[in-house]
């Protein structure tokens, strides 16, 4: 009977502490500010914490699912935000927040810092945080094994010696996929894209649903060689990722971007329409772009900057490569057109 | 503590389970409702627990109507056929289920199984959890106590020595009991008075003895066990039966009569007006039960002594004794 | 028992599963729907999609799950005989990590996968991109769902049945076909129709090992909710999944619920006997071992194996807080969040499913109906549920969205219909007069189910919790979905750091993975000691 009887008493323990225990409240108070974003958001410590104490503010960070899982849920809750700032949009996405209206216009202290290119089609209500290149990633050792020279563009995938060695994500499931199409179309147009694809097919490109499986499980760098594939569709910054989580630092990254395949990828940041603390959401945003948070984002988040001069970590100076000239295509192109691409790449590559 | 169960009915949708039922149990004494299976007799005992809700009539315990007093404020005692032992408790840990400060050493003890207390259920035999279901349903000392055939699954020996065992029991505990049964032995064994059911109907009640010499009806003399049963019309004090004629003390014109097996007179020698063969002989220890066939008449069961019994195939000629002969009730409606 | 207070007793106690179910899924789930129908406020920027294919994605869908059912079946019943009939070492072991694959997120499942059936995998053959592969993968998560509903029965039925028939001149193939196997049918259908609801809804392992060309309907409602934001695509799928996640419900009681329950007696396995029966136990095992433990084993290998041969460094670096890591916190505090959540969400799938399967017991028009709405969510994409939260409850007094409650909430909704499921038989199983020799030995009704139907459950009610927790804790898609402020669960740090490049991320992944296993096998065996030796639930 005792087991039973403790059962029990469990049992009504948790269906009363369920049943009283009320929603969090600290959101509607002005001391705490709250930060919605992506599962990859990450800040150090210590640069939360001096911001903290330097503002008097409590941030209350709200991840969830990825980029386009952010994106969709601001825009279902408009007017009623989940929290005060979002952090998380990026190019392909930007027209559809700012479209939706679920930014309020807000310009941070430091925006005179950031070029203008980036803030191309905010509208002044979304500011650049940091900005990536998702580019093809190569194997150095794999390549020098088989004394086969790395590709350098677009145009060189689709040739035989590459074939069967790349791995691209669908566009329709994944960001940096949806990032390399793009790339496509900003290099051979929109009317040549399709047929560049159906070569790319041809030759043997493997198209999986997710980075994670591309660049873990297929490309043989991620993949500590379990993988087959040699060239995967990732970031620039992947190679100075595979340095600094590398077991025992190594003296070169074991991985190489072909720098003319970078298509560039803008995060956003913006103030939510509606935010339940406004003033202390204005003070995020200028802590987003202010120099310690800033410096931090590289080995954070694996990206750059976007405040003009900011120091950049070792590491990223010496494995990083940043194109000097990357991909880029209108942000209120991409709005209009993405689902038909995506639609269309996926009759050319899928079906 | 007295019981009166007044115009109970139950039914279920169209069925009726029990039919304006009329019952006193007076305080101490020991009732046993009898009747075959379907009789409504299980019901009547879910009535008075409170278990079943009567779709109408009343049920007085010691003069306060519980008919809408939830079961487990009754403070009646129940046995339930085939025992509903808890299996999750050990023995002590069942009786002590409705009484948490029982005595179950010396319940135990009345039951006649000492030291059984931390034994599981589960490896009891049949009697024992008998026993122990008995010893359950005393240990809240009730004033009334029920049983739902006590005794129903047992083997015959030990029916029979419990049954004894039981009745000395209640005796002693001066408890008013009411018990359900099938079987008449039993009945008779335990009860000071014995109610027979049919179809959800009392169709008798009596002492044993009363119920064993005057069935109320060719049905109560069936259930009895009696199978010279058959319709005869009487006149002028002589009855005409398919087995032939007796003098009996009834009015003229059609009478069921039950003739008892043993006013059945056979003889092998003597000439008589009705004669028959005999087609079964089974020996019962004191005696031998015969069953007679007659030309244009049911088989009649005759008990015979040992020393003068006929054999199979034999003609035999058949009296009937008047001492032995009962007129049932004419309206019977069973 | 009371004859009036029973109904309104079964009123109020269906209450707690209906508030539940109310709160929780019919609403959020329902206000998504109808969103995406078109009901209510437009909401500005949503686009209205084609349909595409839908027919193609159906048909897809079901012939997958019919042929992954009838694999299943085909590969574990027999498993199922030998785990159930025989007593061999290690056969709990054996049980509870046949259930490990459950919790496993499938990202970590598929990785596995690929390494034995992938390019240059350890089986020798490439099913990489094929159907097979879908299908041997849902053979190796469902394998568990037919060894422990069909063994659970197999291993207590009356043999006696079976001897009778062979001395009655049947050969013992004639025997199993005319007298174990009908016997077995009432589980077998309960089996065939779990593994059909969790491969019809099927999601990573399709994305992962069938490729981009293959889609379920669950694939394409997350799809189309999360990268288009085309809910009324979403919603017209849903409402197809949800059709036909009912047909296969009402399908399943009409098998499940005609037949009389086989006779029962206390399992007693013995050892194989011949070369026959340790043939057909020994080629179990390598089935057993092949399909399922070798993936599980290749996870933990990979958490050891460093560059430089096998060490600790991925172990040791989930308890270092280095400014870099990829997570918000050292690896292992996820441990705790993952704790914490699959304890709550346990014990609200107990309290909830309990009231539930109580009612059940009773009788009642919409009884149908209402365990239909209890095994709904199990037919519901986690996307669609952790949107329709956001959408739902986001107004006072239900202004859930960033309740630290939401998350087991919608674990322990998945859970529900398991701890149903695992109490209901047992619930009904209690002969009544029981309750009634309770009451008249002067138990009040409300004390009845305390002292009666508590003590006689309570195993089962643990084994179920075992499951609730062993669920909760590998639950990904709707614990992703939701905004939460602290550290992340195991499965949602394992995404994590297999999204970040590096190899100190993914061996800490494997780490992870390799807990994770550990601490749903030890739930498991904790359950398998607790299992009623009698007759007892589905799981």
């Amino acid at each position: 009977m005792r087991a039973p009887r403790l059962l029990a008493a469990v049992l009504l323990t948790a269906a009363v502490a369920a049943c009283s225990s009320s929603p969090d409240k600290a959101a509607n108070d002005s001391k705490t500010v709250t930060l919605v974003t992506h599962e990859s958001f990450a800040v150090s410590d210590g640069v939360l914490a001096a911001f903290q104490k330097q503002s008097g503010l409590t941030v209350k960070i709200l991840r969830s699912g990825d980029a386009g899982a952010v994106v969709n849920k601001a825009v279902l809750s408009k007017g009623n935000p989940q929290g005060d700032v979002l952090f998380g949009v990026d190019n392909t996405f930007l027209s559809r927040a700012v479209d939706a209206g679920i930014f309020t216009a807000y310009q941070p202290v430091n925006i005179g810092n950031v070029p203008t290119a980036l803030q191309q089609g905010t509208d002044g209500k979304a500011t650049a945080v940091d900005y990536g290149d998702v580019c093809v990633n190569y194997d150095k050792a794999w390549f020098a094994g088989k004394k086969i020279a790395p590709p350098t563009s677009y145009a060189d995938l689709i040739k035989p010696e590459y074939k069967d060695l790349l791995v691209v994500e669908n566009p329709a499931t994944s960001s940096p996929g949806l990032a390399f199409v793009l790339g496509s179309i900003a290099v051979q147009g929109e009317g040549g894209w399709t047929a560049y694809w159906e070569k790319l097919k041809a030759n043997g490109a493997l198209v999986v649903d997710g980075w994670e499986e591309a660049y873990q499980q297929r490309f043989t760098v991620g993949s500590q060689g379990k993988g087959n594939r040699p060239l995967v569709v990732s970031y620039a910054s992947s190679p100075p990722a595979e340095v600094v989580y590398a077991e025992k630092k190594p003296t070169d990254a074991p991985s190489g971007v072909v720098t003319d395949t970078c298509f560039r990828q803008v995060e956003y940041a913006g103030l939510l329409d509606g935010a339940a603390n406004p003033t202390g959401g204005k003070k995020l945003l200028d802590f987003l772009l202010s120099p310690p948070f800033q410096k931090d984002v590289p080995l954070q988040m694996f990206v750059w900057p976007s405040v003009t001069d900011t120091a950049l970590p070792a590491e990223f100076t010496k494995y990083a490569a940043l194109p000097t000239k990357p991909l880029t295509l209108p942000a209120d192109q991409i709005t209009k057109n993405r689902e038909a691409w995506i639609d269309e790449w996926t009759q050319t590559v899928l079906r | 503590m007295s019981l009166s169960v007044s115009g109970v009915s139950v039914r279920f949708g169209s069925f009726a389970a029990l039919a304006d039922v009329e019952l006193e149990v007076a305080e101490h004494e020991v009732v046993a409702v009898l009747g075959p299976s379907g009789s409504g007799k299980s019901t009547l005992l879910r009535v008075v627990a409170g278990l079943q809700e009567p779709s109408a009539g009343r049920v007085v315990l010691d003069g306060v109507d519980v008919t809408k007093v939830p079961p487990h404020r009754r403070g009646v005692g129940l046995m339930f056929q085939d025992h509903a032992l808890f299996t999750h408790k050990d023995v002590a840990g069942n009786i002590r289920f409705g009484n948490a400060w029982a005595d179950v050493a010396s319940l135990l003890s009345l039951v006649g199984l000492p030291d059984a207390g931390p034994r599981a259920v589960v490896t009891l035999s049949g009697g024992e959890q008998q026993r122990v279901a008995l010893a359950r349903a005393l240990a809240p000392s009730p004033k009334l106590l029920m049983l739902d055939e006590p005794l129903g699954q047992l083997d015959r020996e030990l029916r029979e020595r419990l049954v004894v065992e039981l009745r000395r029991l209640f005796v002693r505990l001066g408890t008013t009991v009411l018990a359900v049964t099938h079987d008449q032995r039993e009945a008779f064994a335990l009860a000071d008075r014995v109610v027979v059911m049919a179809g959800g109907r009392i169709a008798q009640v009596g002492t044993p003895r009363d119920v064993w010499e005057q069935p109320a009806s060719e049905f109560v003399a069936r259930f009895l066990g009696f199978t010279n049963v058959a319709t005869a019309s009487v006149e002028a004090g002589t009855a005409a039966t398919p087995w032939g004629r007796v003098a009996v003390p009834a009015a003229p014109g059609p009478h069921p009569v039950l003739v008892r097996p043993a006013g059945v007179l056979l003889s092998v020698d003597d000439p008589g007006d009705v004669t028959g063969v005999v087609e079964v002989a089974t020996f019962a220890g004191e005696r031998v039960e015969v069953l007679v066939r007659i030309d244009g008449a049911p088989l009649l069961e005759a008990h015979c002594p040992v020393v003068s019994a006929p054999t199979v195939g034999e003609t035999v000629a058949v009296r009937l004794d008047p001492a032995q002969i009962v007129v049932l009730p004419r309206n019977s409606s069973e | 028992m009371d004859p009036d207070g029973a109904p309104l007793r079964t009123r109020l106690l269906a209450l707690v599963p209906l508030a539940f179910l109310g709160v929780f899924f019919v609403y959020p789930v329902g206000t998504l729907v109808a969103i995406g129908l078109g009901f209510g406020e437009p909401i500005p920027g949503v686009p209205g999609g084609s349909l595409g294919d839908v027919g193609g994605v159906l048909w897809f869908t079901v012939w997958q799950a019919v042929a992954s059912t009838v694999l299943t079946l085909v590969v574990a019943l027999p498993g199922a005989a030998v785990l159930a009939r025989f007593r061999l070492p290690f056969s709990g072991l054996v049980r509870a990590l046949v259930t490990v694959p459950f919790v496993l997120p499938t990202v970590v499942v598929g990785a596995a996968f690929l390494a034995l059936i992938g390019p240059d995998g350890l089986l020798g053959v490439e099913l990489d991109r094929t159907v097979w592969a879908i299908l041997a993968a849902h053979v190796f998560f469902n394998y568990a769902v037919v060894v422990r509903i069909v063994g659970s029965v197999w291993a207590q039925l009356d043999r006696r049945s079976v001897e009778a028939a062979r001395v009655l001149g049947a050969s013992r193939p004639r025997a199993f076909l005319r007298v174990t196997l009908p016997a077995l049918r009432p589980a077998i259908a309960a089996a065939s129709s779990v593994v059909f609801l969790f491969t019809f809804t099927s999601f990573g392992i399709v994305q992962i090992l069938g490729g981009p060309s293959y889609a379920t309907l669950e694939v394409e409602i997350y799809r189309r909710t999360v990268y288009l934001l085309d809910l009324s695509g979403a919603a017209v799928l849903s409402m197809v999944q949800f059709a036909a996640v009912a047909v296969l419900l009402a399908v399943d009681a009409a098998l499940t619920g005609r037949q009389r329950a086989a006779r029962l007696v206390p399992a007693s396995p013995r050892s194989p006997r011949g070369f026959g029966e340790w043939a057909f136990v020994g080629v179990n095992l390598v089935v057993l071992v092949g399909l399922l433990l070798t993936p599980l084993a290749v996870l933990v290998e990979r958490s050891f194996a460093t560059s430089d041969g096998y060490g600790l460094t991925y172990w040791r670096a989930l308890t270092s807080a280095d400014a870099s890591s990829v997570l918000p916190a050292p690896a292992l505090e996820t441990v705790g969040t993952s704790l914490r959540y699959a304890v709550t969400a346990t014990l609200l799938a107990l309290v909830v499913g309990i009231c539930a399967a109580v009612v059940l017991t009773r009788p009642g028009r919409l009884r149908g109906a209402f365990g239909l709405l209890l095994m709904l969510p199990l037919g519901t994409s986690a996307v669609t549920v952790g949107f329709g939260f956001l959408v739902a409850l986001d107004e006072p007094p239900l202004d859930l969205r960033d309740s630290a409650l939401l998350v087991p909430f919608a674990q322990a909704l998945v859970a529900v219909p398991f701890v149903v499921r695992a109490v209901l038989p047992v619930l009904r199983a209690i002969d009544n007069r029981l309750r009634e020799a309770a009451a008249v030995l002067g138990t009040p009704p409300g004390r009845v189910w305390w002292r009666v139907d508590l003590p006689l459950v309570w195993r089962s009610l643990a084994a179920a919790a075992g499951f609730a927790f062993a669920i909760s804790l590998g639950e990904f898609g709707a614990t992703v979905f939701i905004a939460r402020a602290d550290n992340p669960t195991i499965p949602v740090a394992i995404a994590q750091l297999l999204g970040r490049p590096g190899e100190v991320n993914s061996g800490q992944a494997m780490a992870l993975a390799t807990i994770l296993m550990v601490l749903c096998a030890a739930s498991l065996i904790a359950l398998d000691r607790l299992r009623p030796t009698g007759a007892g639930g589905e799981l």
